[in-house]
Formats: C-alpha cells, sequence, structure tokens
C-alpha cells in the first residue's frame, strides 16, 4: 500500500503535467497543419516525413548559420518546398494522397538519413545552438501552476497562438469557408467561381510549413539542437489521430494531443518499473480507443440528425 | 419582340471522339421561360455549361444581354448576371442555409472575418423580396430537397442573376413541390423580369411551364417553337427523330396465383435505423405492382430485403410460396426470382467485364454452357450472347467490348436483357429507366408489359411517376417506411397520390 502510494506520488507529479505540455506541443503543431489538408479532402499520411524534414533541416541551418532561428528560417523553407511537393502530386495530379504521403515518409528518412552520415557523421548531430527557453521571473514561485507552465521551449507557447489563429481562420473567415467547401464539396466552390484547387495547394503548403515547424521545434526546442535518424518516431502518425480525433477542429486537436502527451508522460515514469516496451504501447493503444470513440461517435451522431430530419 | 438576354451563335462543342454540341445558333430572349428538351446525351447540359462558363466552346460565341463572352469562366457568368441550379444540388451539406447562399461573396466584418449575422440578414431581404420562405440558420443537411432547391435558387438570386438555368429540376422533387417551384418560376419571371431557361426529360413539364421550346437531337438544334403551338406528341418525335408511340401498352388481364407475400416486414438502412416499417404487400401473377414514393422513403431497402440483400429483422417475406427470410441472393434467384437492381452501375453490371460476360451472368453453371462444370464453352456462350444481344436491340461495339463504355441506356438494356432472359415468375425492378433515352424507355416499357402479359409477378419502384402510372396495375405509396395507401392505377391521379406520398393516409385524405 505504501508501495503503491509512493509509486502513486512519483508518477502524478506536476513534473508528469510539465512532461504531458512538452510532448504534446510538437504532434500538436503538426496536427494544426493536418487539420488544414484533412478539411481540404486531403488524406494526408505523410505528416511523418514532414516533420523528419522539417527536424533534419532545422539542425542544418542551425549548424551553417549559427543561429536557431536561421535553423527555424530553413525548415519553413523546406517545408514550402515539401508543401508544393505535395501538393504537386496530390492536387495538381490527383495521385492517390495514401502513396503519396507514404512515399513522402521514405523518401524523408532515407534523405535526412543520408545527409545527416554525411554532413554530420554517423553518432548525429549534437549540441547546435537551439530554441530559446521561455522563464517568467517569478512565475516559477506559483504552486503547482509555475512547475507545469514555465521554463519551456519558445514553441509551447506560440503553439497556443497558432491554436487560435488556425481556428480562426478556419472557422471565422470566408477563407475557412472556402477551405472547407473545397474538401466537402469541391464541385460547390467551383460553380461559386472559386477553384477548389488553390484551397487544396494554400492546405498543403501550410500544412508543410506547420509539420517542419513541428519538426524544427523537435530538434531545435525539444532536443536542444540535436538530430538523430527517424526522430519524428511516428509523431505525424499521432498528429493524424488526433486530427481524425478532433473532426480537424484545430483546438480539439490541441486537446487530443495533450492527451497523448500525458499518456506518452506516464509510460516514461512508469519505466522504472514496467519494461519499456509495455510502456512504448501506451500512446498506440490510446489510438485504437480513440478512433473507437471517433467511430462510435460519428455514427450516433448521424442518428441524431436522422431523427431531427423526422422532424 | 422584346429584348435578347442570350445569344449562342454557330456554338460547337467538341469532346475527345464525341461533337456534343454542332454549330448550334439560338436566341433567349429576356423575360421568357424557355424550356430546353432532348434524349439523354443530346447536348442540353454541354450547351448550357457553356453558358455558365464550365465548357469553353470549341467553335462560335456566346452573347450575354449584347456582351460578348471573352472568358468562359463560371466567375465571369455569374458576374454577367448568370446563375445555374445543378441537376446535382452544389451545396456544401455542413453549412447553414445563409452560409451556402453568401459562399464566395461573403460579407465580412473587420475585414478579414466572416460575417454571419450578415449573412443570415442577407438571406431574410432575399427571402422576403422573392416569397422564397428558408430558415437562413438551418443546416442544409438537415432540410428537404424541396428546400434544398430554393437554398440554390436563392444563392443565383444572391449573385444578382437575371438569367437562371434550371437543370432537371423536378427529378427529386414530389407533385406538390414541383407545383411550387413552378409558381415561383412563374412569380419571379412575372414580378422580377428574370429570364429562365429549364432543361428537363418531361414533356407535359415543358407545356406546364414555358413560353418556348428547343428541342436538341444529337448536338444539334432540331427546332425552336412556341409552346403554344407544339403538343407532347409533337415534342417526342421531334426530340427522338421519329414518331413515338406513347401510349397503347396491350395489358391482357389474366391475374393469376400470388407469387410474392411480404407480411409486416421490417428492415433497417445502413445506419441501422427502421426503413422499412411494417409493410405488407401481395403481387400475383400477371399484375404489376407499382410503388410510389419520394426517394428515401423506404422503397429501396424494401426491394433489397425482398431479393435478399438486406437483412430482415422481422416480419416474412414469401416467394412462390417459400419464405426466403435469412436466405442468400444466388438461392433466393433459384426460386424463380430476377432482379433489376436500381443502380446499374454498382449492382446491376460489371462495368470492367464484356457484355457477353455480363450477359450470362447467372447461368454460367448451366451445363450447356460449360464442359464438365470446369471449362467454359466459349463457342455456346457467345452463341447465346450474341442472340441476347439481338433480341434486347442493344446498340453498342458488339458483345466483347467493356460494359462500363457504353452508354446509361444501352448498359441498362444489357441489364434488362439478362434479367427477362431468366423467364422467371417474379420480377423485382427498381428504377428501370433512369437517365436512359425516350427511344429506350419506350422498349424498356414493352418489354416489361410482354414479362406481365407472360405471366409474371412484377413488384416496380421508379422516381418517375409517369412510369409507375404508366406499368401498373396496382399502385401503393410508401411514407418513411409506412405503406399509406393502395390504389388501383386506373382511379388515382398523379395529383392525388402525392398527397400520400408525403405522409397523408387514405383514411385522413376521406376526412377532406
Amino acid at each position: 500500500m505504501n508501495d503503491f502510494g509512493l509509486l502513486f506520488n512519483t508518477v502524478f507529479s506536476t513534473g508528469l503535467f510539465n512532461e504531458m505540455l512538452r510532448r504534446a506541443t510538437p504532434v500538436a503543431i503538426a496536427a494544426i497543419g493536418g487539420a488544414l489538408t484533412q478539411h481540404a479532402g486531403i488524406m494526408n499520411i505523410g505528416m511523418d516525413g514532414m516533420i523528419l524534414m522539417g527536424a533534419f533541416f532545422g539542425v542544418l541551418g542551425s549548424s551553417i548559420f549559427g543561429s536557431a532561428w536561421a535553423g527555424l528560417g530553413l525548415a519553413v523553407l523546406v517545408g514550402v518546398l515539401v508543401g508544393l511537393f505535395f501538393g504537386l502530386f496530390v492536387v495538381k495530379f490527383k495521385s492517390d494522397e495514401f502513396i503519396i504521403g507514404t512515399a513522402l515518409n521514405t523518401f524523408a528518412v532515407g534523405l535526412t538519413s543520408f545527409l545527416s552520415r554525411s554532413i554530420f557523421g554517423t553518432q548525429g548531430a549534437k549540441g547546435y545552438p537551439s530554441l530559446p527557453n521561455v522563464t517568467i521571473p517569478g512565475f516559477d514561485k506559483v504552486p503547482v501552476l509555475g512547475a507545469i507552465l514555465n521554463g519551456h521551449s519558445l514553441f509551447v507557447y506560440l503553439t497556443w497562438l497558432l491554436v487560435l489563429l488556425f481556428y480562426l481562420y478556419i472557422y471565422r473567415t470566408p477563407q475557412g469557408f472556402w477551405l472547407r467547401a473545397s474538401g466537402e464539396k469541391p464541385q460547390t466552390l467551383r460553380t461559386a467561381g472559386i477553384a477548389p484547387e488553390r484551397m487544396k495547394w494554400t492546405a498543403s503548403i501550410l500544412c508543410g510549413v506547420l509539420c517542419c515547424i513541428a519538426g524544427a521545434h523537435l530538434s531545435l526546442g525539444y532536443l536542444n539542437g540535436t538530430f538523430a535518424e527517424k526522430m519524428s518516431n511516428s509523431r505525424g502518425y499521432i498528429a493524424f489521430a488526433c486530427v481524425i480525433f478532433a473532426a480537424s477542429n484545430p483546438a480539439k486537436a490541441y486537446l487530443a494531443a495533450l492527451m497523448f502527451g500525458f499518456f506518452d508522460a506516464i509510460g516514461l515514469r512508469l519505466q522504472a518499473y514496467i519494461s519499456s516496451d509495455l510502456t512504448s504501447i501506451i500512446p498506440y493503444a490510446i489510438t485504437i480507443i480513440m478512433m473507437t470513440y471517433v467511430v462510435v461517435s460519428t455514427r450516433k451522431k448521424r442518428e441524431k440528425i436522422h431523427r431531427r430530419a423526422d422532424i | 419582340m422584346g429584348e435578347i438576354a442570350v445569344q449562342f451563335k454557330h456554338i460547337s462543342m467538341e469532346f475527345p471522339g464525341v461533337l456534343a454540341n454542332d454549330d448550334i445558333t439560338l436566341d433567349i430572349r429576356k423575360g421568357e421561360v424557355f424550356a430546353l428538351v432532348g434524349e439523354n446525351g443530346a447536348g442540353k447540359s454541354t450547351l448550357m455549361n457553356i453558358l455558365y462558363g464550365i465548357n469553353t466552346p470549341t467553335n462560335g460565341e456566346v452573347f450575354i444581354r449584347g456582351k460578348k463572352v471573352e472568358h468562359f469562366d463560371p466567375g465571369v457568368a455569374i458576374s454577367l448576371g448568370v446563375g445555374m441550379v445543378h441537376q446535382h444540388f452544389m451545396l456544401v451539406p455542413s453549412f447553414t442555409v445563409a452560409q451556402n447562399i453568401v459562399l464566395s461573396r461573403e460579407p465580412k466584418k473587420m475585414g478579414v472575418f466572416f460575417d454571419n449575422k450578415g449573412a443570415e440578414k442577407e438571406t431574410e431581404k432575399l427571402v422576403k423580396t422573392y416569397g422564397l420562405t428558408v430558415e437562413p440558420s438551418a443546416v442544409v443537411q438537415e432540410i428537404s430537397v424541396g428546400l434544398q432547391q430554393r437554398v440554390e435558387i436563392l444563392k443565383t438570386l444572391y449573385r444578382g442573376a437575371d438569367i437562371l438555368i434550371l437543370d432537371e429540376p423536378t427529378a427529386v422533387l414530389t407533385p406538390q413541390e414541383t407545383d411550387e417551384l413552378f409558381a415561383v418560376i412563374r412569380k419571379i419571371v412575372r414580378e422580377h423580369g428574370m429570364t429562365v431557361i429549364i432543361i428537363t426529360h418531361k414533356l407535359y413539364e415543358v407545356m406546364q411551364i414555358s413560353d418556348r421550346v428547343g428541342v436538341m437531337r444529337k448536338g444539334k438544334l432540331v427546332g425552336v417553337e412556341n409552346t403554344s403551338d407544339m403538343d407532347e406528341r409533337k415534342l417526342a418525335s421531334l426530340m427522338v427523330g421519329r414518331p413515338v408511340l406513347y401510349e397503347n401498352l396491350d395489358k391482357e388481364d389474366d391475374i393469376g396465383d400470388e407469387q410474392i407475400r411480404v407480411d409486416d416486414l421490417v428492415v433497417g438502412d445502413n445506419r441501422g435505423l427502421v426503413a422499412v416499417d411494417g409493410v405488407s404487400l401481395s403481387v400475383r401473377s400477371g399484375e404489376i405492382l407499382g410503388i410510389a414514393a419520394v426517394e428515401g422513403n423506404g422503397q429501396s431497402e424494401l426491394l433489397e430485403a425482398i431479393t435478399g440483400m438486406r437483412k430482415i429483422e422481422s416480419g416474412s417475406v414469401t416467394i412462390r410460396g417459400r419464405q426466403i427470410n435469412g436466405m442468400d441472393p444466388g438461392a433466393i434467384r433459384g426460386i424463380g426470382l430476377a432482379h433489376i437492381p436500381e443502380d446499374r452501375i454498382s449492382t446491376g453490371v460489371c462495368a470492367d467485364a464484356s457484355v457477353s460476360d455480363n450477359l450470362l451472368m447467372g447461368k454460367e453453371r448451366n451445363p450447356e454452357f460449360n464442359t464438365l462444370g470446369i471449362a467454359q464453352n466459349n463457342a455456346a456462350i457467345r452463341k447465346y450472347a450474341s442472340e441476347i444481344y439481338e433480341k434486347f436491340d442493344i446498340r453498342g461495339a458488339g458483345i466483347d467490348v467493356n460494359v462500363g463504355s457504353m452508354s446509361g441506356g444501352n448498359m441498362q438494356k444489357v441489364v434488362v436483357a439478362r434479367e427477362f432472359s431468366f423467364d422467371a415468375p417474379v420480377l423485382i425492378i427498381s428504377q428501370p429507366t433512369r437517365g436512359v433515352d425516350v427511344g429506350a424507355i419506350e422498349f424498356i416499357h414493352e418489354q416489361i408489359i410482354q414479362q406481365r402479359n407472360e405471366g409474371a409477378a412484377i413488384l416496380l419502384s421508379s422516381a418517375d411517376l409517369d412510369e409507375v402510372f404508366r406499368l401498373s396495375d396496382r399502385i401503393i405509396t410508401l411514407y418513411e417506411g409506412k405503406v399509406t395507401g393502395e390504389f388501383k392505377a386506373s382511379e388515382i391521379t398523379k395529383e392525388e397520390i402525392g398527397y400520400f406520398m408525403t405522409g397523408k393516409r387514405e383514411t385522413e385524405a376521406a376526412h377532406e
């Protein structure tokens, strides 16, 4: 009993929630991008590759120019290019988005591993200039909240801004309505005089940029200027699950990412007691539970609509 | 007489291998209702899509109110005052009525944000001006098809259209909704000076609503007449290019034993909700029972349950004395049932297989078409397929081409040919002539009546009320999965039956 109490206290500390926020952020930024492509009617399975590219080119920029900001800039530039590449095949050539996304993921692993070994050697990149942490003086004295919220890397906070910004864009601007129409009923938008492809291109490029920012945050903020091969570690797929779970709403996707971060952090803490192979299952088990929830709730929603239509 | 709203000058439109519009010159006058009729593939929609800027013509010029159209683009057409209501509605289901109406021309607040209140106000204003009542804040996927069509019309009016194109607007409407639509058309033409172009298959509607009518056949405009100088028979002949015998289906009165019996049947839909709610019916040999219902009222699920394609929740279906609950479609066919399904492309044919394979389906195990049940007997199959091909007047590039490459009408003939060649005593027929041209409709109707006269018991469902009336001996109406009335076809009119299709029961109607 005493042992359990000790375990409980070690696992459920403020550190857990601090860790949750930390772990949720890269997933959340990518999920905002995924929400955009999902609204545009594109099933974007290539986010993992996009994150990986952002992570590598972020570090590369940081190492070349000696500044994390330059690294972030390079990642954004690569994000535009990756978005254009994705858009070229999916929007322009109308290729199968699943194939293109998978190809992008495989390509990203190959390209970043190759470049990393040629430039940084087999050890990978370590210790290049990283993005700043934000510490508000005095805030760490605030009980609980201070320990959870203070002292994170910059993008942990900027993500809140991004969520708000893209929430407003999607649901409160005319362009957001066009974006959603381009995915739900593209012909409608076309006959209204706006080419749906225009919105699909926009979504692809913004998604590329956001995923690459997520990657740059991962290598330059989360891990302080480090690149390791395959370091995206399926975060792109988790982000995709968040998008589906949130019905492409960036605010809900952020909450979903927090949930992943939470279980991920618990898993990390339990590693002291349980085999890490078992704890690493947790995020994926959560994915399955989430998707089950999505299926059940959409069915209920449809029934509700149907009942209302009856009246 | 009057100003010219739209001028087509020598318009030709060529798609790869098809000349969809062939040198068309046509004037549409301001303030008239112009009907454009023709068989499927005659080029009506192509011509209207040119006017709406979706197609760019290969040759020729279009003038709108005397102004030459330089650039074919829906955005340009909209700014020139052209609005189009498409056959398949162009509405975003999850948006509200107001959000759909203002799409692409949204009112804004603070320069960047969508002004939802403003959109609803604009909608209210349109509703008041044109008398087309809709609820601005209702979500489109939750309102009826008739209301959705109103939203489409309001959308064009919001964009400032004064030339309105309606592409087969009545295909999805009940007779009452059609009347309402026509009242709206008359109102906007009379009070607001709009010009309306209506594309339709239904000739009596042409007579009812239009001032002038243009007939198209095989890409050519073969006649433009004042409607008052025409009648349905003349129009049909012009459309097909030969006289159409549109009446006198020889029905023999020789009704026999009960072949189909449905008792208190309950069936669910794809979402698991009740679609067929306690339906009972009976069909005897030598008669056709028609189902009249607005789409989505359980008729599809009813026929799928009878043919074994959908699970029966409760109640029973008896075909030729055998209860078929729980049997698979193949076993039910074995009792003597043939089925023309409502969607020929997804269930009627295998589009990637040849015509001969499609004609054979269901008979491939017959001893005459194979050797010892292992190798197929190609010579016999080809001979059989060619015979059927001839007999059912299928017109295409022979029995070896893929069915998917055929026109809708001929594809449907393949389905009809295959099913009727079983000589089954029970026929379940759904949408036999949907999207099929007048000539082929005539042929398919004759074949159905012939099957009936030879003693088949036929259960027929069609979205085309005329078809139900023309073929059926008895008619039942379905509303929300329940039978709301049963009539002899000769003793009720289309208008009367419309009430039952929208939920009134016989007893209620009797009180009025």
